[in-house]
C-alpha cells in the first residue's frame, strides 16, 4: 500500500492538556478516510498539526514518505497538502472568480508578479471557470462571497482547496452547518473528488461517513482508539459505548 | 468536460473591467495637469497636495491593502525629507530627481528593516510599535543636531535645477510640474500592482490572513514587500516636500503628521488609491480656511472633524462619495452590457 | 545612586497611576483610548488652578482633582465613548487622538501655551538626609500616596465585589452579562474611576513631570509602553512594568544624557518584537 500521509508518535500538549495523544496514522494513496470521534476528541487539533498551523510538541509527519513536520503551512500547500475549515473561512469581499483565481495564479508561482494586470491570461481564466463550473459557482461568479447563501460558500470552501491541486485534501466536516436543501451538492461534490487525490474527511454525520468511506479511524480523547473498514468499525461495540457516553472497558 | 463558453466570457469581461481606467479617473489626472496652465496662482498649495497626495497613497498601499494599522509612517517620510535635504545641502547629488530615488530607497531600507515588527502582535502592539520607530528617529535627528540642524531645522540647503534644466521657483510653477509627474507615474506603478496577482494576494491577507496561508500564501513575506515599497513612497514624498520647500526639521517626524494622515485616508477612503488623493485636497483646502479662522487652535478643528467622522460613522462617509463610484462603475457597466449584445462571432 | 533609584521609583509609581486606568479599560473594554493623558492633564491644571489661583489647601485639590476628572470621564464615557466600543481599532484610535487634538488645543486656549507650575507647600519641598541619601520630601509623598493607592487598588480587585464582577467583566464580558452582571456600569464605573486615577496622577505629577497644553501627547507614549510592557490581566504587571520604566528613563537620562528617551523606546521595542503580548500577560484568552 502506498502510503499518502503518515503521522508518527504525534503528540501535541497545551499545558496539562494533551489534546493529541500518540498519534501514528497512515493514509492510503486514494483512500477515502474518514476521522470520526466525539467533540473534544482533537480531530481539528490534528487537522491544524497536520497542515502545520500548529508545532506538534513531538512526533513527525511525512507526506509521500518526505518529512514535512518544519515545514510552514504555505510550504505544505505548495507541497500538496491543503485543506477546508469547518467554518467558512473565505475573503468576503473578493468574488469567486477572484478567490479561485488566486488560489490558481499562486499554485503557478505567478504570486509575486505584480505587473500583469489580473485577467490578462485566458488559459488561466480557463481553468478557473473549468473549477467553478464543476461546483456549480457560475451563476455566482463575480457576486461578493459575503452575500452568497451558505451552501454556495461551502462548495467555494472545496473549490479553492481544489484549485490549489492538492495530493492530499483533508475536509473538515464539509456539509456542517449547510441547510437540508442544499447538502446534496455538497455530498455531489465530495462524492466527485478526483480519484488522485488522497482525502482525510473529518465528519460528525455517520450517513456521510458510511457512504463515503473506505477506511474509518476512530479518535477519542486525542488517541487513535479504533480504525477499520467501514463495517468492522459500524460492528465495533467499544465505539458506540464511546458514543453513547458509557464507560469505556481499557481498548 | 469544457467550461461553459457564457461563463468565460463572463469572466474575462468581469475581469478586465475590474483593471480598466473608468472615465473619472481620466477627468482627475487631466485636472490635475491642466491645473499647470489654468491655475498658476496656486501652484503653491498644489505642490503641497501633490506630495501631500503620494504620502497618503503610500498609506493606504499598507493601511487599505494589507490592513496594517500604523501610527509612524511619518519615520519614512522624514528620513526621505533628510536625506534629501543633506544630499543637496552638502553637495552629494545635486539634481533634485536622482537625491528623490536615493531618499526613496533610503527610506525603503529602513521600511525593510522595520517590516519585521508590524508582523506578529495585535493592532495595538502595530500602533506601538510603528509609534516608537517613529519616535526613534526624531530623537536620533534631535540628538545629531550637527548634521540636521536639530529643532531648528536644517539651513541653507539649496536645490539644484530638476533634470540639469528646470530651476526651482519661488513660486512653486516647477514644484508643482515635477511632484505632479513624480506622483503620476508612481500611481501608476501602484495601479499596476493593486491589480495585479501580488495585489490580489494582498487584499487577501488583509481579508482572511489565515485562508491566505492555507492557499499557499507567504503573508509574512507578501506584508514585508508591501510595508518596504510603502516606505520607499513615502520617503519619496518627504524628499519632495524637502525639496521644494528647501528646508527640512524635526517636524517631519511628528506624530501630527501620522495623524493627520490618517484623517486624510478616512476622509478620501481607503483600498482604491485615490482615497489619498482625494482627502488630500479635501485636508489642504480645509486646513488653510481653517488656519486663517483660527491660526492657533486649528488642530481643534481637526480633532473635532476626527471625532465627528467616527461618530458619524465611516461606511457613511462612504457612502456620500459612492454616489461617484457608482457613477464610475456604471459607465463601465453600460461598456460591459454593450459588449455582451454583439454577437458571439466578434471577438473583442 | 541610590538618590536615582528613589527618584526612578517615585516616577515610577506616578507612572503607575496615571497609567492603571488605561490597563483597565484596554483589558476590559479592549478600546485602545489615546486620550488618557487628557484627564491627567485635567487633574493637573484643576490643581493648579486651585492651588495657585483660588487657594485650595494642596491637599484638599487632590481629591478635588481625582472626582472632578472622573466626572469629566463618567459624562463623557456615557455620551461619546459608549458609541466608539464595537468599531473597528482604527476608529477608535481616530477619535481618540481627535479628542486629544481638541484637549490640546482647548488647553492652550483658555490657560495659555507655557509650562505651569503648583505651588506646592512648604513643608514639600526640598529633601532630607537618610544615610547619606538625599530624599526628596515631594518625591516621598508620591511614593507614599501612590503605593498606598497600589494597595487600595489591589484591595478592591481581590476583596470587593465590584472588583470580582471587574474581574469576571475582563475575563469574559459575555458570560459576565449572563450571569447578571451590569457589564455597562461595570464599564462606566471603572472608566471614571481609572480617569479620576489619572487627574490624580496629573495632580501630583504637574511637579516631577512638567505640565503643559501638550501633556498628552508627550506622555501617550509612556502610557502606551506601561500598558503595552506590562499586559492587561493584572495590576502587578503595569505595576512592575511602570517602576522599570520609571527608573529606566530617570537612570537612562542621567546617565546617557545624550541619548535620553532613545532608550526608552528602543527597549520597547525590543520587549514588544519578543513577548507581543506583554512581558507579564497571561496567555490571553482573546
Amino acid at each position: 500500500m502506498a502510503v499518502a500521509l503518515e503521522t508518527v508518535g504525534l503528540v501535541k500538549r497545551f499545558g496539562a492538556l494533551v489534546a493529541s495523544n500518540n498519534v501514528s496514522l497512515q493514509i492510503a494513496k486514494g483512500a477515502r478516510h474518514a476521522l470520526i470521534g466525539p467533540n473534544g476528541a482533537g480531530k481539528t487539533t490534528l487537522i491544524n498539526l497536520l497542515t502545520g498551523v500548529q508545532k506538534p510538541t513531538s512526533g513527525r509527519i511525512l507526506l509521500d514518505g518526505d518529512d514535512i513536520s518544519d515545514k510552514t503551512t504555505h510550504e505544505r500547500v505548495h507541497l500538496g497538502i491543503v485543506r477546508t475549515f469547518q467554518i467558512n473561512q473565505l475573503f468576503g469581499d473578493l468574488t469567486p472568480l477572484e478567490t479561485v483565481g488566486l488560489a490558481v495564479s499562486e499554485r503557478r508561482g505567478q504570486g509575486l508578479d505584480w505587473w500583469r494586470v489580473v485577467g490578462s491570461r485566458p488559459d488561466l481564466i480557463s481553468e478557473v471557470v473549468e473549477i467553478l463550473d464543476r461546483f456549480h459557482l457560475t451563476d455566482v461568479i463575480d457576486k461578493r462571497t459575503a452575500v452568497l447563501p451558505y451552501g454556495k460558500q461551502r462548495l467555494l470552501e472545496i473549490a479553492v482547496a481544489i484549485a490549489c491541486r492538492p495530493r492530499v485534501l483533508l475536509l473538515d466536516e464539509p456539509a456542517a452547518g449547510v441547510p437540508e436543501d442544499e447538502r446534496h451538492e455538497i455530498l455531489a461534490a465530495v462524492e466527485s473528488l478526483p480519484k488522485d487525490v488522497t482525502v482525510l474527511l473529518i465528519e460528525h454525520d455517520m450517513d456521510i461517513v458510511f457512504s463515503f468511506a473506505d477506511r474509518i479511524s476512530v479518535l477519542v480523547n486525542g488517541a487513535l482508539f479504533v480504525e477499520g473498514s467501514p463495517d468492522e468499525v459500524a460492528r465495533d461495540a467499544r465505539v458506540k459505548a464511546v458514543y453513547l457516553g458509557e464507560e469505556v472497558a481499557d481498548a | 468536460m469544457p467550461p461553459p463558453p457564457i461563463a468565460i466570457r463572463v469572466a474575462t469581461e468581469w475581469l478586465s473591467a475590474r483593471a480598466r481606467w473608468q472615465p473619472l479617473e481620466v477627468v482627475f489626472w487631466l485636472v490635475a495637469f491642466s491645473a499647470i496652465w489654468l491655475l498658476p496662482e496656486r501652484h503653491l498649495i498644489l505642490t503641497e497636495i501633490a506630495w501631500l497626495g503620494l504620502f497618503a497613497l503610500s498609506l493606504d498601499l499598507i493601511l487599505g491593502y494589507a490592513g496594517i494599522i500604523s501610527l509612524g509612517h511619518a519615520a519614512f517620510f522624514g528620513l526621505g525629507a533628510y536625506t534629501a535635504a543633506l544630499l543637496a545641502k552638502y553637495g552629494i547629488v545635486n539634481e533634485p530627481v536622482l537625491a528623490m530615488v536615493v531618499a526613496g530607497l533610503a527610506a525603503a531600507a529602513l521600511g525593510f528593516a522595520t517590516s519585521f515588527l508590524v508582523l506578529r502582535g495585535s493592532d495595538l502592539t502595530r500602533l506601538m510599535v510603528t509609534l516608537g520607530v517613529a519616535l526613534v528617529l526624531r530623537e536620533l535627528a534631535n540628538r545629531y543636531g550637527w548634521l540636521t540642524g536639530g529643532a531648528d531645522g536644517l539651513q541653507g540647503v539649496t536645490i539644484g535645477p530638476v533634470l540639469g534644466m528646470f530651476r526651482l521657483d519661488m513660486f512653486g510653477h516647477t514644484g508643482y510640474v515635477y511632484c505632479l509627474t513624480v506622483l503620476f507615474i508612481l500611481f501608476l506603478l501602484a495601479r499596476r500592482l493593486v491589480n495585479s496577482p501580488f495585489g490580489l494576494s494582498l487584499m487577501s491577507v488583509k481579508g482572511n490572513p489565515l485562508r491566505a496561508s492555507a492557499i499557499g500564501i507567504s503573508v509574512d513575506a507578501r506584508l514585508v514587500a508591501i510595508y518596504t515599497v510603502a516606505a520607499g513612497y513615502a520617503g519619496i514624498a518627504g524628499a519632495l516636500l524637502a525639496q521644494t520647500t528647501a528646508f527640512a526639521s524635526l517636524e517631519v517626524f511628528s506624530f501630527d503628521r501620522s495623524a493627520d494622515l490618517l484623517l486624510i485616508l478616512i476622509i478620501g477612503g481607503t483600498g482604491y488609491l485615490y482615497g489619498g488623493l482625494i482627502g488630500a485636497i479635501v485636508f489642504k483646502f480645509m486646513q488653510d480656511y481653517l488656519s486663517q479662522l483660527t491660526p492657533q487652535y486649528w488642530p481643534f478643528w481637526i480633532g473635532l472633524v476626527l471625532v465627528v467622522i467616527v461618530l458619524v460613522g465611516r461606511e457613511r462617509i462612504s457612502q456620500w462619495t459612492g454616489p461617484f463610484r457608482r457613477f464610475a462603475a456604471h459607465l463601465s457597466w453600460r461598456t460591459l452590457r454593450r459588449r455582451l449584445t454583439v454577437s458571439p462571432g466578434e471577438g473583442h | 545612586m541610590l538618590t536615582i533609584l528613589f527618584d526612578g521609583i517615585a516616577y515610577g509609581m506616578l507612572l503607575f497611576v496615571l497609567a492603571s486606568g488605561l490597563s483597565v479599560t484596554l483589558g476590559l473594554m479592549n478600546f485602545i483610548n489615546l486620550a488618557h493623558g487628557s484627564f491627567a492633564m485635567a487633574g493637573g491644571y484643576i490643581t493648579v488652578i486651585l492651588v495657585n489661583r483660588i487657594g485650595v489647601p494642596f491637599f484638599l485639590s487632590l481629591p478635588i482633582a481625582f472626582l472632578v476628572s472622573a466626572a469629566i470621564g463618567f459624562l463623557f464615557e456615557r455620551t461619546l465613548y459608549a458609541h466608539v466600543y464595537s468599531k473597528p481599532h482604527l476608529d477608535q484610535v481616530l477619535f481618540t487622538i481627535g479628542l486629544v487634538f481638541m484637549s490640546v488645543a482647548a488647553t492652550d486656549y483658555v490657560m495659555g501655551s507655557s509650562q505651569v507650575f503648583v505651588q506646592i507647600p512648604t513643608y514639600l519641598q526640598g529633601q532630607f538626609e537618610i544615610a547619606g541619601v538625599g530624599v526628596g520630601r515631594y518625591r516621598l509623598l508620591i511614593i507614599v500616596l501612590c503605593g498606598l493607592l497600589t494597595i487600595a487598588l489591589q484591595f478592591i480587585l481581590a476583596k470587593t465585589r465590584f472588583g470580582s464582577r471587574l474581574r469576571a467583566a475582563v475575563d469574559d464580558s459575555r458570560v459576565a452579562r449572563g450571569l447578571g452582571i451590569n457589564v455597562n456600569w461595570v464599564f462606566s464605573l471603572t472608566f471614571a474611576f481609572g480617569s479620576g486615577l489619572a487627574g490624580l496622577g496629573g495632580a501630583l505629577g504637574a511637579e516631577i513631570l512638567g505640565l503643559d497644553p501638550t501633556f498628552p501627547l508627550k506622555f501617550m507614549i509612556y502610557f502606551l509602553i506601561v500598558v503595552t510592557v506590562g499586559g492587561t490581566s493584572s495590576i502587578t504587571g503595569p505595576f512592575l512594568a511602570s517602576l522599570l520604566l520609571g527608573i529606566g528613563d530617570v537612570a537612562g537620562k542621567y546617565y546617557v544624557p545624550t541619548l535620553g528617551s532613545f532608550v526608552i523606546y528602543t527597549i520597547m521595542i525590543v520587549v514588544l518584537i519578543w513577548r507581543p503580548q506583554g512581558l507579564f500577560a497571561r496567555a490571553a484568552s482573546r
